[in-house]
């Protein structure tokens, strides 16, 4: 009788759940502000300032959103999730959409019952090593002692590489990123292996970055991007179609000075005329204004402003485009047509 | 008969030689030195790796903490300015020190308020500490403490704080008056006064949102030291009352009282605090509509104030057990209720005996308020794991935000400590 009164229990509450993650665009809307599940902090990716105020390359997805459905990029309350409660938090109807360095892969997709709208950064697992090794290949770490953080993609990813090269490794396991630096500097380890953008942004909090390298191999696929719950696919496309603004904006040289002027009158090209609403009706077709991507790009930025502005060449984490370049310029950000 | 020898001796002395100084070897510090540092081959080497052991310590202390500096942006601003001379890296402090106090997202201009709730709090905590001084209305502001506390800090309309203190001392006088037709009786119809009066106060509450009005601050912007020491007052504060009500319900003799005593505090012991936690933000989440706006914070209060008073209610039931039984018979012999043999004869002298239990528990609780960081609070650990250290501007500085951590906690660890060494005399009545 107890079971069938626990059970009871959770059928209400899952048909609760459901009930109310049909119409997460009116939720929204009502609310007045967007619930975007971030990073306790990453550099770069999301992390508050001094003041307070988030900013970051995830960050500034949640801000897109918000202004292309809400019209304010402030209209977001940024809910931090650690790596153990960030897929609840979105399950259980936290959060609107999850923004926070996560991997998309098949169990995550369809397991977990999440939808990823895209991928905003292309990263993949590599390893450091300090100067004084001389080591300039990651098939040259036979023997070697490694720092991996545990319970993570990378761990099993490391077994993998080493296993296919047939070398052979001795694991440090450490608990979190910041720890596995104070123990690779205090040389507890000879190489530290993690996404190749963490050990960009972490190298460059180093006192003496030049006595460490970061190996050009790349031993695994990281595609990152922001998801959201199964079971309302407006709210995907939405939210998949902000990110593609952005990428879009940057191919058709759409920038966060001149969308503006740009947006007020038709210009020459049409598939910037239909994304920015001067043409068609393409805000219509997804419940938002017409204005929805001219005000996403003019709060953020385009993709490649977002990127040069929070982990580009220009900031200490002196990330480079790479892989996560347009398509034009040989990298595998590409979006799909406006029309 | 003086001088009877006189012709055979030189010299007699008459007055007494003054007493000479100790030998040097003997006295002041090289007595010291030698009677406590150097008395065997054993103790001098242990003397000498001790000695080496705090220059080797303070070579390293002392330079960081004097080369240090509390100026610049950023990590590589410091480091230039250091230029390796070993210092501490203390601008990180000094730039994040509200984040440290407040969390990162309490608004800055509203920043008073917690700062007054927190002076505040050294008017209403002495009443009920040091009640044997001062005069008995000074109890009122303890009372009132709460209350003020929480609109400050969480702002809104004054109205919902009256409206529940008001629920607290209707639903005490309701049971007061009632509680001689039945315990049972009186417990009900208290606790139905109090929750009619909720129900009313919060109507008016809604109705008159502008009375009184704070500017409200959401339980999501709270963090930093703020937030352990909102955690450990107010969990610490409920749970005494808790775990003596436990305590004495596992002693009782209605089985189902004992029975549920007994599990409740063998499960919460045997549970660790973190699943609880998990419990409290992950799994409460699907069960609760997913509206349902039941606050984080409050939720985590509930399942720490369970945690904590499980373990007072042990140290409780330690104190009652070592009372004489004698003293239970002597409250029967007088012809005392059980309520009053309680009250009046063992309580106060059981409660004596669990003063540095009770200490000990509660200083380990507050330590423990750091555990929410794991469930993506940002308390002063959260702040410091997380965006802090994971920020473009600080990664790289860890020493000097864990050193003022560490501060922050003795501090107040060490003055709990203090003051309950203090009781214990103060209590004192064995006239040893």
């Amino acid at each position: 009788m107890k079971n069938s009164v626990i059970l009871g229990t959770l059928a209400v509450a899952g048909l609760a759940a459901a009930g109310a993650s049909a119409a997460t665009l009116d939720d929204v809307k009502a609310r007045g502000t967007l619930n975007c599940g971030v990073t306790t902090g990453v550099p770069g990716f999301a992390e508050p300032d001094a003041n307070g105020v988030w900013q970051g390359f995830d960050v500034a997805v949640c801000r897109a959103v918000a202004a292309a459905v809400l019209g304010d990029a402030e209209a977001v309350t940024f809910v931090p999730t650690t790596g153990k409660t960030r897929f609840t938090a979105l399950a259980s109807g936290e959060i609107d959409v999850l923004a926070r360095n996560t991997t998309w892969t098949f169990s995550r997709d369809t397991d977990l019952k999440f939808d990823f709208v895209g991928v905003n950064y292309y990263d993949g697992q590599g390893f450091m090593v300090p100067t004084a090794l001389g080591v300039a290949s990651a098939k040259e770490l036979d023997g070697a002692t490694v720092c991996i953080q545990t319970g993570t993609t990378t761990e099993l990813n490391l077994a993998d590489y080493f296993r296919v090269n047939g070398m052979s490794y001795e694991p440090v396991p450490i608990e979190t990123g910041a720890e596995a630096v104070q123990q690779f500097l205090a040389g507890a380890c000879d190489v530290y292996t993690t996404d190749a953008s963490a050990l960009a942004a972490q190298r460059a909090g180093f006192a003496n970055p030049d006595d460490y390298v970061v190996l050009p191999e790349i031993v695994s696929k990281e595609p990152l991007g922001p998801l959201v719950r199964h079971g309302d696919s407006e709210w995907a496309d939405i939210v998949r179609w902000t990110l593609n603004a952005l990428i879009s904006a940057e191919e058709l040289g759409v920038t966060k000075e001149n969308v503006e002027q740009m947006a007020s009158a038709p210009g020459d090209n049409p598939e910037i005329n239909r994304m920015l609403g001067t043409e068609g009706e393409l805000g219509a077709m997804i419940g938002l204004s017409s204005s929805w991507a001219k005000d996403a790009i003019a709060a953020v930025g385009n993709y490649g402003e977002v990127f040069d502005e929070n982990i580009g060449e220009s900031t200490p984490i002196g990330l480079q485009r790479g892989l996560n370049a347009q398509y034009k310029d040989g990298g595998l950000i590409y979006s799909p047509p406006f029309r | 008969m003086s001088d009877t020898h006189a012709q055979s001796v030189a010299f007699v002395r008459d007055t007494e030689i003054p007493p000479s100084p100790p030998p040097a070897r003997e006295t002041g510090a090289i007595k010291w030195v030698r009677e406590n540092l150097f008395s065997g081959p054993m103790n001098s080497i242990l003397t000498i790796l001790g000695l080496l052991i705090a220059f080797w310590l303070l070579s390293g202390l002392i330079p960081w903490v004097v080369n240090g500096t509390w100026t610049g942006n950023d990590i590589r601003e410091c480091r230039e300015i250091l230029q390796g001379s070993g210092g501490g890296c203390f601008a990180v402090v000094a730039e994040r020190w509200p984040q440290l106090l407040f969390g990162f997202q309490y608004p800055d201009y509203l920043r008073w308020r917690p700062s007054l709730a927190f002076v505040l709090l050294f008017l209403a905590v002495p009443p009920m500490l040091f009640i044997m001084f001062l005069p008995r209305w000074t109890l009122a502001l303890s009372a009132v403490y709460p209350f003020l506390a929480y609109w400050l800090i969480w702002g809104g309309t004054i109205l919902t704080p009256i409206f529940i203190a008001l629920a607290v001392l209707f639903g005490y006088f309701t049971f007061a008056k009632i509680e001689k037709r039945g315990f049972v009786t009186g417990l009900l119809a208290g606790i139905v006064v109090a929750a009619a009066i909720i129900w009313v106060g919060g109507l008016v509450a809604g109705e008159f949102s502008r009375f009184g009005r704070l500017e409200a601050v959401e339980s999501r912007a709270m963090g930093g030291f703020m937030l352990n020491l909102i955690l450990g007052i107010v969990c610490v504060s409920l749970s005494i009352p808790f775990g003596i009500l436990l305590a004495l319900g596992r002693q009782s003799r209605l089985p189902i009282v004992k029975g549920f005593c007994v599990v409740f505090i063998e499960f919460v012991r045997g549970v660790p605090l973190i699943t609880l936690l998990f419990v409290a933000n992950v799994v409460l989440a699907y069960f609760l509509p997913p509206n349902a706006n039941f606050d984080l914070i409050l939720r985590v209060i509930i399942m720490i104030t369970m945690f904590s008073s499980a373990y007072i209610a042990e140290v409780i039931r330690g104190g009652l057990a070592a009372l004489p039984k004698g003293q239970y018979e002597a409250g029967d012999s007088l012809g005392l209720d059980y309520a009053q043999s309680m009250r009046l004869i063992i309580l106060p002298q059981a409660m004596k005996i669990s003063i540095p239990g009770i200490v000990n528990v509660a200083v380990g609780l507050f330590k423990d308020t750091t555990l929410v960081s794991v469930i993506s609070m940002f308390d002063l650990v959260g702040m410091i794991r997380g965006p802090i250290l994971s920020s473009t501007d600080w990664a790289g500085v860890y020493w000097e935000l864990w050193a003022a951590a560490c501060i922050l906690f003795f501090t107040v660890c060490y003055g709990i400590s203090q003051y309950s060494q203090w009781l214990e005399r103060q209590l004192r009545t064995d006239h040893h």
